[in-house]
């Protein structure tokens, strides 16, 4: 059995036995293959006309796959954005993410239920690029030649949980700062932006966003901070630690804050920096090196840089979603930590 | 004071006494319920973890006169942070995993694990923890929901079928316990993968 026969068989098995699934929101059971999902035009792989496509100004790194985003909205529908960095979106909207290595692996779906809730779900492309079937509940690992060891995984639901429900809301990269016109070009691994995509003004424009604060447009978002190498890496921490490591969700208790906030830059830079610098780890390795979160002018002794660079899949962070350790970024954070001397980190 | 003045005293009385007083035993019945819900829910976690077998490997094992037993003056606080154990013994054949005699850490295929302190201690234990981090740990085999795979011999799959109300009870129980400081070493990788960079 080819091994994309055997992703769709154990798609299949996984439905059938996961009534919890099909039953979310009370809506349709997930459909069976992504073509059904309303991303193409029907019959083929062509972008549905509406869709929106966009591209975060600092993306989760995931070991170099090359991807592609879009939104959906129901026709006469809008997204709420009075609270800048917790968008209430309308029943109804889908999000897709395709990941690729030379060719697409897998397409990721959000989608929002009639009662509210969401529900994640994603597709594994056929080796000929023809349509992809639904994944297994608990995830499944494919055979990818370019990948890390030639095997990627994909994520099982519970890893779509563990990023998408862990701060204000589960759409994580199309928000206020990701889409800010004002882009970060010291961002790793951020793609030009190409015609077409959106930003805040495009979507206001288009009447797809609504409520958003006047002086959002007027002034886009923009992280404070005192150096462009600072602001990156308080952009990459954002981009791929913020999501969990946050004041709003479930890890709010570790008291870690590396989301910047829109609509109140100075504060939340600030509150990142009160939350690394001096800040006691709960985390000790064995060589109890370090034993802060951020050691101003020292990455060895910063356990923040330690567990991204760690080649120990125990204790590397993040902790899913991560083979293959980000070297631009480290290197970006870890010239931060050593140079920036983020003490003297103050709102410009 | 006449008829019409006192009747008037009485019945404004009446009017404000009364639903006072439903008031307040109403409030007091509700916190006496509160109470004993609560009292009721440690218990149940209690017996859930009396049970299900959390004190063999949380609860440290010492030698005692009737041969090993857990250490109930360390109850579930995981894996004795002073404790220097020498690097497991290698596998072979089909032997793929061992312990320590504390029964608090183990070898095996996925590495060396310590069992965690279940303990309220602030910072080594469980005390800034919710109960939505703890159900989500167990639904999701990661720690907080989010964080790094629990390892074996936790038998995740196992507690994942438990009911939120046990999961509930469980971590009412864990929270009503002493509190003991105990920092539980990280868990150290399989060989292989250190020595892959």
């Amino acid at each position: 059995m080819k091994p994309s026969h055997a992703i769709a068989a154990a798609a299949l098995v996984a439905a059938a036995m996961l009534p919890g699934r099909a039953l979310a929101g009370g809506a349709a059971p997930l459909p069976q293959r992504l073509a059904e999902t309303g991303l193409y035009e029907p019959g083929s792989t062509t972008v549905r006309a509406g869709t929106i496509a966009y591209s975060p100004q600092y993306p989760l790194w995931t070991d170099g796959a090359s991807k592609r985003r879009w939104i959906q909205l129901p026709p006469g529908t809008s997204i709420d954005a009075s609270r800048p960095d917790a968008w209430e979106f309308p029943a109804g909207t889908k999000l897709w993410k395709e990941f690729a290595f030379d060719r697409a692996i897998e397409t990721r779906l959000i989608e929002r239920l009639d009662d509210g809730s969401w529900r994640f779900a994603t597709y594994v492309w056929n080796e000929a690029g023809t349509d992809a079937e639904l994944a297994p509940l608990r995830g499944a690992v494919v055979a990818v030649a370019a990948a890390s060891g030639g095997r990627y995984k994909v994520p099982g639901r519970f890893d779509c949980l563990a990023c998408h429900e862990g701060g204000a809301t589960p759409v994580l990269g199309f928000s206020a700062l990701q889409l800010s016109s004002d882009r970060d070009p010291l961002a790793p691994h951020a793609d030009s932006v190409s015609p077409g995509f959106a930003d805040l003004q495009t979507l206001v424009a288009r009447g797809v966003l609504r409520n958003l604060p006047q002086r959002l447009l007027d002034d886009p978002p923009r992280i404070a901070a005192k150096s462009p190498a600072a602001r990156a890496a308080l952009g990459y921490l954002h981009g791929n630690c913020g999501h969990c490591h946050n004041d709003a969700g479930a890890l709010a208790s570790l008291d870690l804050a590396l989301a910047q906030q829109a609509a109140s830059p100075g504060a939340s830079a600030e509150r990142t920096l009160k939350s690394l610098l001096g800040h006691s780890s709960r985390f000790r390795a064995h060589d109890g090196k370090a034993t802060q979160r951020v050691v101003s002018g020292s990455d060895e002794s910063s356990v923040l840089a330690v567990r991204m660079k760690t080649t120990n899949p125990l204790a590397r962070m993040p902790p899913l979603g991560v083979g293959v350790a980000d070297d631009q970024g480290i290197a970006l954070v870890e010239r931060w930590i050593r140079t920036a001397t983020p003490t003297e980190e103050k709102t410009p | 004071m006449n008829r019409r003045i006192t009747r008037f005293f009485v019945h404004t009385t009446m009017a404000f006494a009364v639903p006072l007083t439903v008031a307040t035993l109403s409030l007091a019945y509700s916190a006496q319920a509160a109470a004993q819900s609560t009292a009721e829910k440690i218990a149940r976690g209690k017996y859930i973890v009396s049970t299900s077998a959390c004190h063999d490997c949380h609860t440290p094992w010492a030698m005692g006169p009737n041969g090993p037993a857990p250490d109930m003056t360390r109850a579930l606080s995981g894996h004795p942070q002073d404790m220097r154990l020498p690097p497991p013994p290698k596998a072979e054949g089909p032997w793929i995993a061992s312990f320590a005699a504390t029964n608090t850490a183990w070898s095996g295929p996925w590495g060396v694990s310590f069992t965690a302190n279940l303990t309220p201690d602030p910072e080594t234990g469980l005390g800034k923890w919710t109960q939505r981090n703890f159900i989500e740990t167990i639904r999701s085999g990661r720690h907080m929901g989010r964080g790094r795979e629990v390892l074996p011999p936790m038998p995740i799959t196992v507690y994942n079928n438990f009911t939120d109300a046990d999961l509930e009870a469980i971590f009412a129980y864990l929270q009503s316990i002493p509190a003991i400081r105990n920092r539980v070493p990280e868990p150290l990788p399989p060989a292989a993968s250190v020595a892959q960079k």
